[in-house]
């Protein structure tokens, strides 16, 4: 099905399953244990091997030696991998930096040998005893040191007007850098894979968010046919970005299952995957705004400067200042420079989680300068158009009525605009907001349905479901469309022996997947109807009966004489061109700093969020406050410290790279605009996922400014940076 | 005393930048790799153990160098406790033994010998759920489900702790006895890290959960 | 992690006796802190003595109107006890600061003092490190330290002591009662204990080879405001930053122990008697001569200012 207009009215308008919240169907199994992610496939593997993983000492430079005579002679070894017999290994497609490094060395911790063993204990003991001897090399490892050497990189440089000159005239001229620092992704579950190998054919039970490029990863880098590769995924332990490519325990797995000649699980150890795999890169940002004394931006500079390993990409932290805001004169640019960092790359939200986090700071000093309330500078600002191509509406934006609504839920009103004012204890209270915004967009993807002749309905599809609730959504998509109860749907997700799917990532996963499984329902509606002897056209499946004037049919009955078995994909003409899809939201935050010792704590959150039809407002509610959390995290605590001197990031565990814990997190709150958006899929619905971390980090960052008085432009915004403007305390 | 970037070969100072050959194990310091290469790297020491899990017994022949988390995840099948960082960093391999909430990744199974060991799957079934894991469902109280059967024990764990009136880092007056609240209940179950951050739905599980027993 | 031969010992001297004679044996009691560095090859015992099952477990009175705190009493417990939060408050205090309930029920009294630092170069084998492996160099001087030592540090090490129960049981001025390997006991005092990196960081306490804590004790209850204010950027499961163990009595003396700011508890008893003239009296006596570095020069100012917070707590 190919989608090229707007939709009209269509079965999941009806909205008797879709849109309704509805606990996750994978929820008994996920709460009792008995959901099986990719390292605990015993029950089909039986007999594994255990592989462990050696990394890189270094970060740039060459091996000039391996000794692996003591490891090959430990008890229970039973092969070892290293790039010197591993056999020619190709780097995959979305890969920067090879996954098995050597003699090469491209980054700290890179892979450079997997030890396999007949247990875990004895493969993490011989891997001790691998010997790498190292040439090191200079790198370059620090990103403000890096600039000047940056070059113009990515998919966001743009011109509109003239910018210098607009700047130059505005009566009130804003000028401020900003900086992110690295990030990890940290999922609960580490990359982890089985192995196992049947002649040339090579089964892999991996954590994977995007199969159909991990299928293709793992046979280009293997130099085998696609064909001969499956991935098993059904259920993947968080990913924001972090396993939407084939890593190391996937292709050291099947080496080592190959060496050994029997099934290997490989799983990566914590401290080893802070730097063996990607994280968000660090940004430095430059805003410039001009503006007139009544708020009017007439000029609007972000530019962005990133680093990455060679032939890698940058964070786009610019892209949401191309269409957040009016103004006539823009200038948009991004910068790369190349550090010998272990390899950057999507972590949720790319783009518009670390750019907002700039851009709503600064846009919350501009009204400060201005002494115009943050909502309504923004609100002076909305643009229902494109503004580099006014021609060009958004399909729908709605960011004025979030800030409104939240602003009324959250209690704005009562907010001192002036900084250090409130006082409850010893604690400085002080609100923040910040706009929500990111692009939707729409993958192409598939799905095949079956119905039995018990009348239930079977969605098989390679889509992924790391947390995200795409197991529920995708069978109230088919119950929706077939007519039956939600207990009437199966769902089968994550295999590479499905229709390709859109995947997890960029928040395209839930309007694309269900998109595909709506064309696939279409034509499973046509064949049952056929097979009923009904005009398809007219033929309507509800209550588990298929209908057509008095007519009445149980849907069970089209499959008696034999499964009934459709197959479609979802693909998008231009509407995306033609309208400017995005999501929209608003962050409202309070916070507490503690008078002496300027320790933060949050004690507030609520988000308004417009982002098309909501599929089930309980998983959807889910993403958002996770979000929320995860945008915390980056406000207040995350950044993966680099070692400049060895090129590394420092603080490689969970102890050291502090994400938030429960005690950080008050209850937080979410409201959903009612909403569809035609132009998007006939599911009407957008991404969600990663609005809610898009904005959160600012509105953090701007409630602590107003509790304090200090502004922080360098995150996390962490109580050292504090303490000097702090009233005195004794 | 060092200047950024550049450190002086000594006793103390590391070589860096320039094209030095550094010669360096995977984790171990060279003489102690050395050593134990020579010392036969250790032939496993194999230990029999005997523990109860969820009621029943379990006899296995173990190296010592086994925790409990991997006894239990590759040798009894119990693969609903999670390893998430192997080093007490995040808590999805929170269990209970004899009545008390630990890190399995931080306990050798020959250390349990005779102890009763209580995971996820000894709560409560996907068919028949425990009111805790029912109560997560309920409340959307997991994402991608990985932390999961940790935060389901430790909550489980945390309610006891609270009756029984053992203080937390929260508790107003030490002496005194906590109260039932979403604060202490924060506090306590912040050993349980969930990264897609399910807490405010997962505090809102347990406060039902419990209200339900106070009454 | 190396392999390892495992046996119950059958009491603390025959445990101390154990790892006395036999070379590469090490005691194993919750084993948090152990295991995890085990599995990094960080310690690489190849005899561990489980000291779990020897009654060690045990709060009694003490003659003198103390409490005689067995090594093997869990921080769990230790915190919970009803003596210990009425008239040791600052200990309950500082245990329930620590670590995750999860760990608390594991980790003992005496494993507590022995935790070894979280420096995260100490962590990582690759780095060098004078205190996992001495003479090759410390890596956190010149490199990441926000969270090192500001104070007693030395040219090999800066290093900090991680944890919470210490502080309090510096405050407390308690004694650690050990048996040695020949069967010998003594009581150590606590301000004796933990010992500053200087050459030789690898060596963290006053403790033999072979000797086994088997009891810390408290004197008798001093009275007082007992405040412990554990500082740090997560809300909790996060080791501090800085912290306060403070006592503090109405007439504006008291003790104080910090935290998080040198190799061992930090405590200067001069620095006390100038409490009653406020914070920056205290903290000015009690950090002469840090040297901190342009990461964590802030701790100097956030212990004064959280040390401030608790004089006006106990005031209220």
């Amino acid at each position: 099905m190919k989608f090229t207009t707007p939709a009209g009215t269509n079965p999941i308008d009806q909205g008797k399953i879709v849109g309704k919240p509805t606990p996750r169907i994978d929820g008994p199994l996920k709460t009792s244990g008995g959901a099986r992610y990719a390292y605990e496939h015993n029950e089909a593997v039986k007999n594994p091997a255990y592989g462990y993983v050696v990394g890189s000492a270094i970060a740039k430079g060459r091996i000039s030696a391996i000794d692996l005579r003591d490891a090959k002679a430990a008890p229970g070894v039973l092969a070892i991998i290293t790039a010197d017999n591993a056999g020619k290994l190709t780097k995959g497609s979305f890969n920067t930096a090879m996954l098995l490094g050597g003699p090469e060395i491209e980054h700290y911790h890179q892979a450079v040998a997997v030890v396999v063993a007949e247990t875990f204990e004895q493969a993490r003991a011989a891997a001790a005893l691998v010997r790498v001897d190292y040439a090191r090399e200079k790198g370059a490892y620090d990103l403000a040191a890096s600039v000047d050497s940056a070059v113009k990189a990515g998919g966001n440089n743009a011109k509109v007007g003239d910018f210098d000159g607009a700047f130059a005239a505005a009566p009130v001229q804003f000028d401020q850098r900003y900086t992110t620092p690295d990030h990890a992704h940290a999922m609960m579950e580490p990359h982890a894979s089985i192995a196992a190998w049947d002649g040339d054919k090579l089964q892999i039970w991996t954590a994977n968010q995007m199969i159909a490029w991990g299928r293709g990863d793992v046979a280009k880098t293997l130099g085998i046919p696609k064909e001969n590769v499956r991935l098993i995924s059904p259920f993947i332990g968080g990913g924001f970005g972090g396993k939407l490519f084939v890593r190391a325990d996937a292709i050291l797995a099947a080496l080592g299952a190959k060496a050994a000649g029997r099934p290997v699980k490989v799983a990566l150890p914590r401290p080893l995957m802070f730097n063996n795999t990607t994280h968000r890169p660090a940004t430095i940002q430059r805003i410039r705004i001009g503006a007139g004394r009544d708020g009017k931006i007439s000029a609007i500079a972000h530019e962005e400067w990133c680093g990455d390993l060679p032939g890698g990409g940058g964070e786009n932290s610019v892209a949401q200042t191309r269409l957040l805001y009016a103004g006539a004169n823009r200038l948009i640019g991004q910068k790369l420079a190349v550090l010998n960092l272990p390899e950057a790359n999507a972590m949720r939200a790319p783009g518009e989680a670390p750019g907002m986090m700039a851009l709503e700071i600064a846009m919350d000093e501009l009204a400060e300068k201005l002494g115009i309330d943050p909502i309504e500078l923004r609100v002076i600002n909305d643009t229902q158009v494109d503004p580099e191509k006014p021609e060009r509406p958004f399909s729908q934006r709605r960011l004025i009525e979030c800030m409104r609504t939240g602003a009324d839920k959250f209690g704005w009103a009562k907010r001192n605009p002036k900084p250090g004012q409130v006082r409850d204890g010893r604690w400085l209270v002080g609100i923040g907001m910040a706009a929500a915004f990111r692009n939707n967009i729409n993958m192409k993807s598939a799905a095949r349905v079956r119905l039995d002749g018990s009348g239930i309905v079977t969605v098989e599809t390679d889509m992924t479901d790391i947390g995200t609730g795409t197991y529920t959504i995708v069978a109230q998509t088919a119950a929706e469309m077939m007519g039956v109860p939600l207990d009437k749907v199966k769902v089968k997700l994550g295999d590479s022996s499905f229709p390709v799917s859109a995947g997890s990532g960029g928040q395209w996963g839930a309007n694309s997947a269900t998109a595909g499984v709506y064309a696939a329902c279409v034509k499973l509606r046509e064949a049952v109807a056929q097979k009923l002897g009904f005009n398809s056209d007219d033929a309507v499946f509800a209550g588990g009966k298929v209908r057509a004037g008095k007519r009445s049919v149980p849907l069970a009955d089209a499959a008696k004489a034999g499964e009934i078995v459709a197959e479609d994909v979802m693909e998008y003409g231009d509407l995306g061109r033609k309208f400017q899809q995005s999501t929209f939201g608003a962050h409202f935050v309070e916070v507490g700093v503690d008078i002496a010792t300027a320790e933060i704590r949050i004690r507030r959150m609520l988000a308004v969020c417009a982002a098309g039809r909501i599929l089930n407002p309980v998983s959807a509610r889910s993403q958002v406050i996770g979000a929320m959390t995860m945008g915390a995290g980056a406000a207040l605590m995350e950044e993966l410290v680099v070692d400049k001197r060895f090129g590394f990031f420092v603080n490689h565990d969970l102890a050291g790279y502090e994400v938030p814990v429960h005690a950080d997190i008050p209850h937080q709150e979410v409201i959903f605009l009612e909403e569809t958006d035609p132009t998007t899929s006939p599911m009407k619905a957008k991404g969600v996922g990663e609005l809610g971390i898009c904005g959160v980090g600012a509105a953090v960052a701007n409630a602590i400014h107003n509790a304090t008085g200090v502004r922080v432009r360098d995150y996390p915004v962490t109580l050292d940076k504090l303490l000097e403007g702090m009233p005195e305390f004794a | 005393m060092h200047g950024p970037g550049e450190f002086e070969l000594s006793r103390r100072g590391i070589l860096v930048g320039g094209a030095a050959s550094v010669a360096m194990t995977a984790a171990p310091p060279i003489a102690e790799a050395q050593e134990a290469a020579s010392a036969g790297a250790g032939a496993p020491v194999l230990a029999r153990v005997t523990l109860k899990v969820n009621g029943k017994p379990h006899t296995l022949e173990l190296d010592t160098r086994t925790t409990l988390l991997d006894a239990l995840r590759e040798h009894l099948q119990f693969t609903g406790t999670k390893k998430g960082c192997d080093h007490g960093q995040c808590g999805a391999c929170t269990v209970i033994v004899d009545g008390r909430r630990i890190n399995s990744c931080l306990s050798l199974a020959v250390m349990h010998e005779g102890d009763s060991v209580t995971t996820i799957e000894g709560l409560g079934t996907a068919e028949k759920l425990h009111p805790m894991q029912a109560a997560f469902v309920k409340h959307d109280g997991y994402q991608c489900g990985y932390c999961t059967p940790g935060q389901i024990c430790s909550a489980v764990a945390v309610l006891d702790e609270i009756r029984a009136g053992i203080p937390s880092h929260v508790t107003g007056d030490v002496a005194g006895k906590p109260a039932m609240s979403a604060e202490e209940i924060r506090e306590r179950m912040s050993g349980n890290i969930c990264r897609c951050g399910a807490y405010s739905n997962i505090v809102e599980a347990i406060s039902e959960v419990a209200a339900r027993r106070k009454a | 992690m190396k392999a390892f031969t495992y046996e119950r010992a059958g009491s603390p001297a025959e445990a101390a006796a154990i790892v006395g004679r036999t070379q590469g044996a090490r005691f194993i009691a919750g084993g948090t802190n152990l295991l995890d560095l085990m599995k990094l090859q960080i310690e690489t015992p190849t005899h561990l003595v489980d000291v779990n099952h020897l009654g060690l477990d045990r709060i009694e009175a003490t003659p003198e109107g103390g409490l005689r705190i067995g090594a093997l009493v869990r921080n769990t417990d230790l915190a919970a006890d009803k003596r210990v939060r009425k008239d040791y408050a600052l200990l309950s205090r500082a245990l329930v600061a620590g670590a995750s309930g999860q760990l608390r029920n594991k980790a003992t009294t005496a494993g507590n003092l022995l935790q070894r630092t979280r420096c995260p170069y100490f962590y990582d084998t690759n780095q060098p490190c004078n205190k996992r492996k001495p003479g090759s160099g410390c890596a956190a001087i010149g490199g990441i330290n926000r969270s090192m030592a500001v104070i007693g540090a030395s040219d090999a090490c800066i290093a900090t002591h991680p944890s919470d129960m210490a502080i309090a049981m510096r405050a407390l001025d308690a004694v650690v009662e050990t048996v040695r390997a020949d069967g010998a006991t003594r009581a150590i005092p606590i301000a004796e204990f933990h010992t500053l990196p200087g050459d030789t960081p690898n060596v963290e306490n006053t403790l033999a080879a072979g000797e086994l804590i088997t009891a810390v004790t408290l004197p008798k209850p001093i009275g007082g405001t007992h405040i412990y204010h554990k500082v740090r950027d997560r809300a909790s499961y996060a080791f501090a930053l800085v912290s306060v163990g403070a006592i503090l009595q109405k007439d504006g003396s008291g003790r104080v122990a910090f935290g998080g700011v040198a190799h061992k508890p930090w405590r200067v008893e001069a620095a006390e008697a100038a409490l009653a003239q406020g914070a920056k009296a205290a903290t000015a006596l009690a950090f002469a001569g840090a040297k901190p570095t342009e990461q964590n020069k802030f701790k100097l100012v956030l212990a004064e200012r959280t040390l401030a917070a608790a004089i006006a707590e106990a005031r209220a």
